[in-house]
């Protein structure tokens, strides 16, 4: 039963999982994942791959992985320019389920429009968080024929958000009965070029309204203790929530697959060579990511790591587990696991 | 040829830089008083010429919106997401495009241009997305007519 009085005034309780918490004072949404992260626990994020379905119980049997050991799930959109269920479709059948999404916006396949309405509706289905993401080219995906929109980029749609949020308006100027209340994140690759301009971007990310950051994946602590020293220095760690991404790699041979076919991701020799002369390279793999894990938390000024672990969802317990980053806590479930979920057919 | 230009143009992003600022005022000045006794009936060569010439030099793309001087003469437009505060995270290793692997990234060498500029700091100001309506439409008239600020400093 959806408690209208709750949704009319979202800084009230509700009694349902789906529910909004109550806004702190000092917070800009009224999510669970804001409270970890202004609590200053080291929070853990990981990525639910949507399915090629209709099926929503598909959702919560896939979220259900990460029970126990993630403070929010990022629900992709439309990743590697595939066609998958949307991003807003998946957060609005987890946030029913009390789960904190993380709704990604790429800017490759809706115009300012488009977005605008969806960030209302989206926060009118409960979520909180969005991460503003430029997005992968069509020409990387199954559908290469698509027309690529790019009406925004990633800086602009944080602008845009945020507009919405604190002015309480269109970008047309037009005003908001309610505007959303939503934590806005941004992204950032401090891995490939220009290296040496990574930290002067993500203080455009962060002017432009980034409360949060979450990075692609890192396997060059070296590189990213250069950028996090460069962003200290700035005064970014202060203003922003720096949450570094970290992955699972199944073996030396998909590994190298992703170094040279997808854009963006950075794996030294030394960690390929590694997995190749490990007994177990699939364990090797997770006992990589989870010293990787460790590491980044040693740095100042990150706030938590994102787990990216695309076709490796089993494993990320395992490995959030192992790293041993999030100490006593146990971040929240729901009472009743969705894992046996039958599908509908 | 022209990629070749626009590279050229990057690589000696200050001499673009202070040839833009020494003859910006007499271009514009010009075009006020053109615009005094034409109105806009000379809009169409105008505007060609400057597409012409900006498109030899840069591969401008006639947003409307012009921002080379904020953007090491890199003109963002030609970056296949038309991302106007980049990199994006996809950029490869060799500092290639992720898109078009034979192009170098317009950001990198944007970044890289404006390291060599004067003014180059202001890549650092947030850009916002371009208004679609201005597309094909002459930066230099709209400065000249008032419709936008003389100097980008003033813009914001």
């Amino acid at each position: 039963m959806i408690d209208i009085d709750t949704m009319r005034n979202p800084d009230k309780v509700g009694t349902n999982p789906g529910d909004p918490l109550p806004r702190l004072e000092g917070h800009v949404s009224h999510g669970r994942f804001e409270q970890v992260l202004r609590a200053g626990h080291f929070a853990v994020t990981t990525e639910i791959a949507p399915p090629d379905s209709a099926d929503p119980t598909e959702v919560l049997r896939r979220a259900s992985l990460f029970d126990g050991y993630v403070d929010a799930i990022n629900a992709t959109d439309g990743s590697g320019a595939h066609c998958h269920m949307s991003s807003l479709a998946v957060c609005a059948i987890l946030t029913r389920a009390g789960y904190s999404p993380i709704l990604q916006v790429s800017c490759r396949d809706r115009n300012r429009i488009s977005i605008q309405g969806d960030t209302l509706g989206a926060a009118a289905l409960g979520v909180c968080n969005v991460l503003c993401l430029s997005g992968d080219d069509v020409g990387a995906g199954d559908h290469p024929e698509a027309k690529p929109v790019f009406d925004l980029d990633s800086v602009s749609l944080a602008q845009t958000i945020r507009t919405m949020r604190d002015d309480g308006q269109f970008l047309s100027g037009r005003k908001l009965d309610l505007a959303p209340r939503m934590l806005i994140g941004s992204s950032i690759n401090p891995f490939v070029p220009p290296i040496a301009n990574r930290a002067d971007q993500l203080a455009k990310k962060i002017a432009s309204g980034a409360e949060f950051i979450q990075s692609q994946y890192c396997f060059d602590m070296p590189v990213l203790k250069e950028f996090m020293a460069k962003a200290r220095d700035l005064g970014l760690t202060e203003k922003a929530y720096i949450i570094i991404g970290v992955g699972v790699l199944p073996s030396a041979k998909t590994a190298k697959w992703m170094r040279s076919n997808v854009p963006g991701v950075h794996i030294p020799d030394e960690i390929i060579r590694r997995q190749e002369q490990a007994e177990k390279p699939k364990l090797e793999g997770r006992k990589i990511c989870a010293e990787i894990m460790q590491q980044i938390k040693e740095i100042d000024g990150v706030a938590g790591v994102h787990v990216m672990a695309y076709r490796q969802e089993k494993w990320v317990g395992d490995v959030v587990k192992r790293s041993g980053v999030l100490g006593d806590r146990k971040p929240w479930a729901p009472e009743h696991s969705f894992a046996d979920l039958q599908a509908v057919t | 040829m022209s990629y070749r230009l626009r590279l050229f143009a990057i690589r000696h992003s200050r001499f673009f830089e202070s040839l833009y600022n020494a003859v910006n005022p007499a271009i514009v000045g010009t075009l006020k008083g053109i615009n005094k006794v034409f109105g806009t009936k000379l809009d169409r060569p105008i505007t060609a010429m400057e597409a012409g010439l900006k498109g030899v030099l840069f591969d401008c793309q006639m947003c409307g919106n012009c921002a080379l001087s904020k953007t090491g003469m890199s003109c963002p437009m030609n970056c296949p997401k038309t991302i106007r505060n980049g990199p994006c995270g996809g950029v490869r290793a060799n500092g290639m495009c992720e898109v078009k692997p034979d192009m170098k990234c317009v950001w990198v060498q944007a970044w890289d241009g404006a390291s060599r500029m004067k003014g180059g700091e202001a890549i650092k100001d947030i850009e916002f997305a371009v208004d679609n309506r201005d597309q094909g439409k002459s930066t230099w008239l709209r400065i000249a007519r008032g419709e936008i600020a003389e100097k980008i400093s003033d813009r914001h």
